[in-house]
């Protein structure tokens, strides 16, 4: 594996231009004072609340996730590089998804097989055929991006569901602000607190064209047991937009209707947080009790508009994603802007014979599999491990992908040794309403806490920074 | 709103206005079983707790008798009992979770807090000295949180809902001291048992914290027509039915105002103060102290439903 390439300090130790602020201050200030505002962000955010689900019920253990207090700093010009890229990626995707529930001219083109479409899970037949408001499926898209040299930033994944993770884009920001209001005037960063908004213009552009009057859109959350049920509430308050759950609503005449105090009031636009798998009892899981009976009908009579549209994971899918750059370029006709992670599929006879030739230097990843679950680091594991694997890979390699073992980038955190290179990625919010794309700029900057650890996840252990786009 | 938002903010106030209610039942029976027997009479203060506190047959369903041991456990810590003030507490805080965007967030301090400190009293308490704090601390978090609701919150439906809880809950619970004690309250011209059922009367105003009232009301000496006229018709006293009243019809009024139209549950609410308005204590006397407040009790049931059935479904 490469030497990482640090994002303050380069490869060569001279400090690149964006962290020179930053440098200066990290040598002026003493090391207990970062510890000591650690702390202090730590209890602010159990006061603010994103440790609410600490408290649940059963069991008081759920974790805070780690805050890191050193910001993670993006040039201007790098930033308008990943806008670019991200937008066209975002529009790709959603006219992937269009054609994937229509035409199918990309499977009639043989860009995709088809049955990498068909035999998975995450395709909803009861798509095919319905056309959905405005032609948006990925309405909120939480790219996952990592960078491995000055130039490079690769896509690593599509999360094109329900991406999780954005109050803490915004809560991180509100407790550096506090935390730092010296390090802040230092400097002349971004905003990103304008995403709830945009968020709500995104949500009712999206509204059924049926719609005359302001669209009321709510906020479909699974309830207070969902671990990231604070988000909901979280976004739903700053939204200004009602937080309800299955029961609140009702199906009549493939209307969708919410019981309020002033009796029934129509409901245009859901955000759903709920999976496409429990979203209505009649069509998917008869067992769900979370989602709306009959959701599927008003939906597919074009009454509500749901974001995400049903049926997106079909994007998620990370075999799926090893033709990205196709679909970009069939769609499109451009080249695509962001990379890839390069991706041997393991369905493939002659990627596989050169993934169990390589295993030891290849991660391996499930096609359907997320939260850094079911993978194999081969230049971390075991020969036992490996050779398990080997024999998981043999009997079933259409679960498969290979990657190469990048070395992920990393920036100056806060460790028990002191300031120290750890590695992040970042994931930005793509917000797609019927006029524009809307990203806020940076995103969610999350870093593994480990020393040498690749994993950012937060189910493992990863932390968060907040994210700072500079002017220039 | 939503129904179950609106739903959710009054039962939060009810629990907690229950909560503060048991706390004080418990504390004034407490004083009454400390008092030599030929001061309170023989009858036993810890039954008559369990059934001012309104579960007398949940309890009996696991004691054969009532003592300060099992009263105090059942009423205060119990979790079998889901009136009991740990269980107030605990659906108080899961009402708040469910609906954190209708509250401010000294309200939901206040909530979350308490059920944190809850913790604490897991075995319940060891000595009668920590019981004392802990009904102390009962009612100090009902005050924060109706202080806090009053202090942060929007004037808006949400307020007016969750204002109605503590009324409605209020209402019933006086009614319901008066429910068990109305034997003890008897017209001026009756022959009363004298200084034996004082403590009885001290007791019952202590319950809806209005003993001191009741002095700079009458500047008399405790007689219990005055204590059945302050709790039932004096509009001054808080806790009186005749207050909870007022603050009923005036909140549903805010509400019709808000949403542009009155229901059955306005009207209805309207019908029950002018009968308290238009009472007079030899009145209800007359026609029987204990019919009276069944009935009232009954009609404030029905109000409640009727506001579910116009709102919170």
């Amino acid at each position: 594996m490469a030497t990482a390439f640090d994002e303050m300090k380069g490869y060569d130790g001279a400090v690149r231009p964006a962290y020179d602020e930053l440098s200066r201050w990290l040598a002026e200030v003493p090391p207990d004072v970062l510890d000591y505002r650690r702390r202090e962000a730590e209890l602010l955010f159990r006061r603010i609340g994103i440790t609410f689900a600490v408290y649940g019920e059963a069991e008081a253990t759920e974790r805070l996730i780690p805050f890191d207090v050193i910001p993670r700093i993006l040039a201007g010009s790098e930033w308008r590089f990943l806008e670019k890229g991200l937008t066209q990626r975002v529009k790709a995707l959603n006219l992937f998804i269009k054609d994937v529930y229509g035409a199918r001219e990309i499977l009639r083109a043989g860009i995709v097989p088809d049955d990498l479409v068909f035999r998975n899970p995450a395709f909803r037949p009861e798509m095919s055929g319905h056309s959905v408001p405005h032609d948006i499926y990925v309405h909120i898209a939480g790219i996952d991006i990592i960078r491995v040299d000055p130039e490079t930033f690769y896509v690593l994944e599509d999360n094109a569901r329900t991406p999780s993770g954005v109050s803490y884009m915004l809560e991180n920001r509100e407790i550096m602000i506090r935390l730092f209001p010296e390090l802040f005037s230092r400097h002349r960063i971004a905003p990103v607190e304008n995403y709830p908004d945009e968020l709500l213009a995104t949500l009712m552009s999206v509204a059924p064209h049926s719609v005359s009057r302001e669209p009321n859109v709510v906020l479909l959350t699974p309830g207070v047991y969902n671990s990231a049920y604070y988000e909901h509430s979280f976004l739903a308050d700053k939204l200004g937009v009602e937080l309800v759950e299955g029961r609140d609503l009702f199906v009549k005449n493939e209307i969708v209707y919410m019981r309020t105090t002033q009796g029934q009031r129509r409901v245009d636009v859901i955000y759903r947080r709920i999976d496409d798998d429990f979203i209505d009892p009649l069509t998917f899981r008869p067992d769900s009790v979370l989602g709306l009976p009959g959701l599927m009908s008003a939906y597919q009579a074009g009454n509500v508009t749901l974001a995400n549209a049903v049926g997106t994971g079909i994007a998620d899918d990370k075999a799926v994603y090893s033709f990205m750059p196709a679909i970009v370029k069939f769609y499109l006709g451009e080249e695509p802007l962001l990379k890839n992670v390069p991706t041997w599929r393991c369905r493939e006879e002659e990627h596989l014979a050169y993934v169990l030739d390589h295993l030891h230097e290849l991660v391996v990843k499930e096609v359907h599999g997320s939260g850094g679950y079911g993978m194999l680091i081969g230049p971390a594991a075991s020969k036992v491990a490996i050779e398990q694997f080997r024999a998981k890979l043999k009997t079933a390699p259409k679960n498969f992908i290979a990657q190469p073992t990048l070395a992920l980038s990393t920036c100056p955190t806060c460790v028990e040794q002191g300031v120290a290179p750890r590695h992040v990625d970042l994931r930005p919010f793509v917000l797609s309403g019927s006029d524009k794309v809307r990203i806020v700029p940076g995103g969610l900057t999350r870093v593994a806490m480990k020393e040498g650890s690749l994993v950012v996840n937060s189910s493992q252990g990863g932390g968060t920074k907040d994210t700072w786009v500079l002017d220039g | 709103m939503l129904s179950r938002t609106a739903d959710n903010l009054y039962w939060l106030s009810r629990y907690i206005e229950r909560a503060e209610y048991l706390a004080r039942i418990l504390d004034a029976t407490q004083r009454l079983s400390s008092l030599p027997l030929a001061y309170v009479g023989t009858s036993n203060e810890w039954e008559s707790a369990v059934a001012t506190a309104g579960c007398a047959s949940a309890f009996y369903k696991v004691h054969d008798e009532a003592n300060e041991a099992n009263v105090t456990d059942f009423l205060a810590f119990s979790s079998d009992n889901s009136s009991s003030i740990r269980s107030c507490f605990e659906l108080a805080r899961s009402n708040a979770r469910a609906v954190r965007t209708a509250l401010t967030m000294e309200m939901w301090d206040t909530i979350n807090g308490t059920w944190l400190e809850l913790k604490r009293y897991g075995n319940g308490v060891t000595s009668r000295e920590e019981f004392s704090r802990f009904l102390q601390w009962v009612r100090e978090a009902s005050l924060r949180y109706d202080g806090s609701a009053y202090r942060t919150m929007l004037r808006n439906d949400a307020f007016w809902f969750s204002r109605l809880g503590f009324y409605l809950e209020r209402a019933d619970n006086t009614a319901r001291i008066l429910d068990v004690k109305y034997h003890l309250l008897l017209p001026e011209n009756e022959r009363v048992g004298g200084p034996l059922d004082y403590f009885q009367w001290a007791a019952i105003l202590r319950s809806v914290s209005a003993l001191t009232a009741y002095r700079w009301v009458y500047r008399e000496s405790v007689k219990p027509w005055l204590v059945a006229d302050l709790l039932i018709l004096r509009e001054e006293m808080p806790r009186s039915l005749a207050a909870c009243y007022e603050t009923i019809v005036r909140d549903l009024d805010h509400i019709a105002a808000g949403y542009g139209r009155q229901g059955p549950a306005q009207r209805q609410a309207r019908g029950i103060r002018s009968r308290l308005q238009n009472s007079r204590m030899d009145g209800i006397f007359q026609r029987g102290l204990h019919e009276f407040i069944s009935e009232f009790i009954s009609e404030n049931n029905r109000l409640g439903a009727a506001i579910t059935e116009q709102f919170l479904i």
